[in-house]
C-alpha cells in the first residue's frame, strides 16, 4: 500500500461465528482515515454484523481486529454509529433538536439541568452547528414524528456526528428512501466524509447512489470477503470468484451497475431472500 | 380536608412525572395493570389480616418486577409486551376477586380501594406518601436522561453502552411503588388518570420535553385541586371531578391541535411531506 493515512479499521484474519455457523472467515481489510468505504453483498451475508464486530457487540473468532488502535467498542466516542433504519412512531413528539442533543449528552446520568451556564450552552451550540450541517434547520423544531423519512434520516445522521467522531459506522442508511432522497443522502455523507475528515463506513444493499463518492468497496459473499477500490472491486472476474459461480456485472449507459447472476442483486428483489438463502446454503 | 389537599399535591406531582415518562414509553398499558393490582394486593393483604398498604406495595413492585422480566425480543416486543402483561392483569384482578369474596362482608373496602379515600387521610399516609414521592422523583431525577434516550431510541441508546434493560427495571419499579402509593388515596382508577392523562395533554401542547414535563405537573396539579375544591361541595366522588376535568382539558388541547395542524398544513405542508 501507497497510502500513508493511519489505519482506522484494520481486520486480519478475522472470522465471525453465529450461532455455531461461521458467517464469513479470513477477512482481512484495512479503512484508511477519511475514507468512505461500502460493504456491500447480498442478504444474509454478514454485513450488519461485520458494523457489530467494529463495535465490539460481537465478538470475532479468530484473528485480530482494532478500531482506532483499541480493541473493538473501546474507542468510545470517537466511534459514530447509525443504526438500521430506524423509525420514529408518527405520534412521537419530540424535536429533532432533542433527538440530536440526546447523541451529545443522552447517556448520562442526571438530568439536564437550567442554568449551569457553559456546558449547556456549548451542548446546544453543537448541536445548531450539525443541524445547518446536515441541512435540516427548517425541520428541526418539529416532532421528529412528523418528519419525513429523509428528513429523519438527516437528523439521525447529525445525532450520530455530535460528538465529532473520526469513525462513522452506517446501516442501510439509504434503505426505504426514494431515489432523490437516495442520493441527497449519498452525497451528504460524501460531503461529511470529505469536509469534516471522518472516516465512514457504510452498509449498502445497493451500491449505484453512492459509487462515485467511494474510496474502498468490501464485498461479502459466500463466507468471505473482497476489498479494494470500487473499480477493481465490482468485477464479473473478482465477483464470480467470491461468489464461486459465473456473476456478470454490467454497465448502463449512464454508469449504473447492475450484478447479473447474483442471488440478491437488487434487481431481482422480489424473490432476493428465497434465492440468496438457496444460495448460501450451497456456499 | 387540608389532608386531603396535601395527599392530592404529592401525589399529583408524583403520578405526573413518572407518567411523563411512561406515556413516551408506550407503557401506559403496564401502566394500567400496575394501578389495578393494587386490588387484589390490598385485599390479600386485608384477607390475612395485615395491612393493606403493605399489600399494595408488594403486589405493585412483584407486578411491576413480573412486567420487567418478561423477554421483549424481536420486532413485535410492543405487541407481545402487552398480552403478556393483559395475562398477568386478568389473572391477578381475578385473584382480587378471590380474596373479596373469601373475607365476607368487605364491600365498603371494595369501594375505598377501586376509588380511593381522598377524605379522611390521616398526618402519618401524608408523611408516608411524601416520602414515598421523593424517593421515587429522586431516582428518576438520577436516571432521568438516560431514561429519556432509551425510551425514545433503545437501540442506538444500547450502542452508547446505556443499559437500557436495567433502566426498563428500575423504571417499571419505580412505577409500581409510586402507583402503590398513590392508589391507596385516590383508588387504583384514579391513579391512573392522573398518570396518563396530565402527561399526554402537555405532550400534544409540546414537543420539547424541558417544557411539557413541568406542564404535566401542573396540569395535574390544577385539575387535582379543582376536583377536591367541586367535591367538597358536592355529593359526588372526587375521583369523578378529577378524571373529568383531566379529560376535558385532553380533549380541548387535542382539538385545538388538530385545527393547528389543518390549518399549518394549508400552505405548503403536503408539498413538503411529497418532496
Amino acid at each position: 500500500m501507497t497510502d500513508e493515512r493511519p489505519a482506522v479499521i484494520e481486520l486480519s484474519d478475522a472470522a465471525v461465528r453465529v450461532g455455531g455457523r461461521t458467517l464469513w472467515g479470513g477477512v482481512d481489510l484495512t479503512v484508511r482515515h477519511g475514507e468512505f468505504a461500502a460493504v456491500l453483498g447480498p442478504n444474509g451475508a454478514g454485513k450488519s454484523t461485520l458494523l457489530k464486530v467494529l463495535l465490539g457487540l460481537l465478538p470475532s473468532a479468530t484473528g485480530r481486529v482494532r478500531v482506532l488502535d483499541a480493541a473493538p467498542g473501546h474507542a468510545g466516542r470517537r466511534v459514530g454509529y447509525l443504526p438500521q433504519r430506524r423509525s420514529f412512531d408518527p405520534g412521537l413528539r419530540i424535536r429533532g433538536t432533542d433527538i440530536v442533543r440526546l447523541g451529545l449528552d443522552g447517556h448520562r446520568w442526571g438530568l439536564p439541568l437550567p442554568g449551569r451556564g457553559g456546558r449547556n450552552a456549548a451542548a446546544g451550540t453543537r448541536v445548531a452547528e450539525l443541524i445547518e450541517l446536515v441541512g435540516a434547520s427548517a425541520y428541526a423544531n418539529r416532532p421528529i414524528g412528523q418528519c419525513s423519512g429523509g428528513e429523519q434520516q438527516r437528523l439521525l445522521i447529525a445525532q450520530a456526528l455530535v460528538q465529532r467522531p473520526e469513525l462513522l459506522l452506517l446501516d442501510e442508511p439509504l434503505d426505504s428512501l426514494d431515489l432523490p432522497n437516495q442520493s441527497a443522502i449519498a452525497t451528504l455523507i460524501g460531503r461529511i466524509c470529505r469536509e469534516q475528515e471522518v472516516a465512514v463506513m457504510m452498509v449498502a444493499h445497493d451500491v449505484n447512489p453512492i459509487l462515485h463518492h467511494l474510496d474502498r468497496v468490501i464485498y461479502l459473499a459466500g463466507g468471505k470477503a473482497v476489498s479494494g477500490p470500487p473499480g477493481d472491486v465490482i468485477t464479473s472476474d473478482t465477483l464470480s470468484v467470491l461468489y464461486g459461480t459465473r456473476v456478470d456485472v454490467l454497465r448502463a449507459s449512464d454508469g449504473r451497475m447492475v450484478v447479473v447472476g447474483d442471488p440478491a442483486a437488487p434487481a431481482v428483489h422480489a424473490d432476493a431472500s428465497e434465492r440468496g438463502g438457496m444460495h448460501h446454503s450451497a456456499a | 380536608m387540608v389532608n386531603a389537599f396535601r395527599a392530592g399535591t404529592i401525589v399529583a406531582v408524583m403520578a405526573a412525572t413518572i407518567g411523563w415518562f411512561m406515556v413516551l414509553r408506550r407503557q401506559t398499558f403496564a401502566g394500567h395493570t400496575l394501578s389495578v393490582v393494587g386490588f387484589p394486593g390490598a385485599s390479600g393483604a386485608t384477607l390475612l389480616g395485615i395491612s393493606a398498604g403493605l399489600g399494595y406495595f408488594v403486589f405493585c413492585v412483584g407486578a411491576a418486577l413480573v412486567i420487567a422480566a418478561l423477554p421483549r425480543a424481536g420486532q413485535h416486543r410492543q405487541s407481545e409486551e402487552s398480552a403478556l402483561t393483559g395475562t398477568l392483569q386478568a389473572f391477578l384482578l381475578a385473584c382480587g376477586y378471590l380474596f373479596v369474596a373469601l373475607y365476607k362482608g368487605f364491600l365498603n373496602g371494595v369501594n375505598a380501594l377501586l376509588f380511593g379515600s381522598f377524605l379522611g387521610i390521616t398526618n402519618s399516609q401524608v408523611t408516608l406518601l411524601f416520602v414515598v414521592a421523593i424517593a421515587a422523583l429522586a431516582g428518576l431525577a438520577v436516571i432521568g436522561r438516560p431514561l429519556l434516550f432509551a425510551s425514545i431510541d433503545p437501540h442506538f441508546a444500547a450502542a452508547r453502552r446505556v443499559p437500557v434493560r436495567l433502566l426498563s427495571v428500575l423504571f417499571l419499579i419505580l412505577l409500581g411503588a409510586a402507583t402503590a402509593e398513590a392508589a391507596q388515596i385516590t383508588g387504583a382508577l384514579l391513579v391512573f388518570a392522573l398518570l396518563v392523562l396530565p402527561a399526554a395533554t402537555a405532550q400534544a401542547i409540546t414537543a420539547r420535553p424541558a417544557a411539557s414535563l413541568p406542564l404535566a405537573v401542573a396540569i395535574a396539579l390544577v385539575v387535582t385541586w379543582l376536583g377536591l375544591l367541586t367535591a367538597y361541595y358536592s355529593p359526588y366522588p372526587v375521583g369523578f371531578y378529577v378524571s373529568t376535568f383531566a379529560f376535558g382539558t385532553y380533549c380541548l388541547v387535542r382539538f385545538g391541535r388538530q385545527l393547528l395542524d389543518l390549518t399549518d398544513c394549508r400552505p405548503g405542508g403536503l408539498l413538503e411531506e411529497a418532496g
